[in-house]
């Protein structure tokens, strides 16, 4: 970017984006928040319906445990501080997708508070709150003979258990808001508590956007985006509200506060109507739920069961191994990889904590491309750690070449087996005895006599063609070394 | 607490409720002397009687101690209720399985999700 700027970059000379992200993450428990109906996605609409989560006159809501062992899980993975008594609180609004005209949500007393996550390069973004609510249903405007006149509203997502996770002002540009979201992300799947599938809304996210002179401390009046499903729509929904916010501003006009929808196809932000924005949501304790105990003891309990979380497996990692912070960043990038990894190197076939880096890049390279080409996962491939273990250990003690590697691999991706099986039935063994090399180093000598008077002339670039022609004749499984090393006394003796 | 017609008005519009003149004139004489009646427990004497700031169920709680209030909670047990059908009996309109209202977004709008 030395001579051409973007836009954004211009703004970003002289204004500071300030963000905030609002995550919504379901949990995935079987049954829903507050009643015993399923949270399958992708059953016929309001199926999985009861009078509770219909909003039926006199149904009452028990609250589900598996719901509140899972907000603690990631109230204490991003260290909040987990209160002992959360309230509910109803919040009301009309609209359809809300049958009983509240949200059952928390407010002045959520479930946890003052938390934080880090960045890569150290930065910690603060964790506001974190609280329990139920998700609304779903409201469908396109697709209907009569969707110019009407909207349909399918209730099996009303009432399914969320935790709202509300960050601190903290994040500076697009990028550390991508990044914090996707630390986030991988922190919950780490978990177990969502399985985080933005296409099917199990993860949703809103931005509090907001620009200041570069120096001065005051916030900007903020705005707020909605409707921010992928990761990608994040990124460019921020960089267009901040250039818009910034271009105002530059005009000497003032920013509205007001919520703002993304709009996918046209890349830019919309307010809302006025209607829909109507920020008095008359909060009051929600008298059909008793307030929310999470004793000491069970929060220790949870916390004694938290599974090691993606940063501290990436210190580890490192710190065990010796890989690099790069390498150390893929292999955490799922709980499934990590554990795929450390099964490998841990192997009997390899020595204590070696070859990790070897073990890396075969997990990272040959066998992510094949799991990616065969739709199989680190989970379910035919392929086991102590596969890659042991073909790692038959190049280290120069049972094969690097090159043959490559073969057995493929050979052990499409069958299954080991790879020393793959080597016998084969018979792809490097070559190291020095007499059977010497045969074909003879060979190679004689049938090419003009280049062994040239070598022998002074033209001793010529070694790599004779290395050439001698692994053409084993078909790759010269073992590299001892052919340099039996070549080159031939040539010269 | 007096009630002025502005707030008739922005009651009514958070309800999403489009009252006439003469219903606004009718609300805020109603709800007034509703807010009136209620006041009236403003003139108990109370002493020593600390408000409950949080929840009406937290004092009992604090009474029982909170081992005993985990309870209330349920296991995640899941269980069928309604099916499609029974789920659209009483609505007002529905097809194709769904809830159908009017359209309650403009065209150009994307669709916001649960606040």
């Amino acid at each position: 970017m030395a001579t051409t700027t973007s836009p954004l970059a211009a703004a970003l000379t002289q204004f500071e984006p300030v963000i905030g992200l609002e995550v919504h993450v379901q949990l995935n428990t079987r049954s829903k928040a507050f009643c015993g109906c399923s949270t399958q996605f992708g059953t016929p609409p309001n199926s999985n319906t009861c009078p509770v989560c219909l909003g039926l006159p006199g149904a009452l809501p028990v609250l589900n445990r598996e719901a509140v062992l899972k907000a603690v899980q990631a109230a204490l993975a991003l260290q909040c501080q987990v209160g002992e008594v959360s309230i509910f609180a109803r919040k009301n609004y009309f609209y359809p997708d809300l049958p009983k005209g509240y949200q059952i949500s928390q407010f002045d007393r959520p479930l946890a508070e003052h938390g934080r996550l880090q960045l890569g390069d150290g930065k910690l973004i603060g964790i506001t709150r974190v609280h329990m609510e139920e998700d609304a249903g779903k409201n469908m405007h396109e697709g209907f003979p009569d969707s110019v006149t009407t909207s349909y509203v399918d209730l099996n997502r009303s009432g399914v258990p969320l935790i709202e996770i509300v960050s601190e002002p903290d994040m500076r540009t697009p990028e550390e808001a991508h990044e914090y979201l996707t630390r986030l992300k991988e922190i919950m799947l780490y978990l177990d508590v969502s399985d985080c599938n933005m296409e099917e809304g199990s993860l949703r996210c809103d931005a509090n956007v907001s620009v200041r002179r570069r120096g001065t401390e005051k916030l900007g009046t903020k705005a707020e985006i909605k409707n921010l499903n992928s990761f990608r729509f994040l990124q460019r929904a921020l960089e267009y509200e901040i250039e818009r916010q910034v271009a105002i501003l530059k005009g000497g006009g003032r920013i509205r506060q007001e919520t703002r929808l993304f709009n996918v196809a046209e890349g830019k932000t919309f307010p809302m109507r006025s209607k829909e924005q109507a920020h008095d949501y008359r909060y009051f304790p929600e008298p059909d739920l008793q307030p929310l105990v999470v004793s000491p003891a069970w929060q220790a309990e949870i916390a004694a069961r938290l599974p090691e979380l993606p940063q501290a497996k990436r210190q580890r990692l490192i710190a065990t191994y010796g890989l690099s912070a790069y390498d150390a960043e893929v292999l955490t990038a799922s709980q499934a990889l990590a554990d795929y990894f450390e099964a490998a190197v841990r192997h009997a076939a390899l020595p204590a904590g070696g070859h990790a880096k070897a073990v890396a890049n075969w997990i990272m390279g040959d066998l992510s491309a094949h799991l990616n080409r065969s739709g199989e996962t680190f989970a379910t491939t035919r392929v086991k750690p102590e596969h890659i273990a042991e073909l790692v250990a038959l190049i280290a003690g120069g049972k094969i070449s690097g090159k043959i590697a490559k073969e057995v691999f493929e050979k052990m991706a499409a069958s299954g087996h080991a790879p020393s099986a793959v080597v016998a039935e084969s018979g792809v063994q490097q070559i190291s005895d020095p007499a059977a090399l010497d045969a074909l180093i003879d060979a190679a000598l004689a049938a090419n006599p003009k280049q062994l008077e040239q070598y022998r002339g002074g033209k001793t670039a010529l070694l790599a063609f004779f290395v050439g022609q001698v692994m053409k004749a084993s078909r790759g499984q010269a073992n590299p070394a001892v052919l340099n090393e039996r070549l080159q006394a031939k040539l010269n003796g | 607490m007096k009630i002025t017609a502005q707030d008739v008005r922005y009651i009514a519009d958070l309800a999403h409720l489009e009252l006439t003149p003469e219903e606004i004139v009718a609300m805020e004489r109603d709800l007034g002397a509703i807010l009136e009646y209620v006041a009236q427990l403003d003139q108990l004497e109370m002493p020593g009687l600390a408000p409950s700031p949080l929840h009406p169920a937290a004092a009992a709680l604090a009474a029982l101690g909170s081992a005993a209030s985990n309870s209330t909670l349920r296991p995640d047990a899941q269980r069928a209720w309604f099916t499609p059908a029974e789920a659209l009996a009483n609505a007002p309109s529905a097809g194709a399985g769904h809830f159908k209202v009017p359209r309650i977004i403009s065209v150009s709008e994307g669709t916001p999700e649960a606040e």
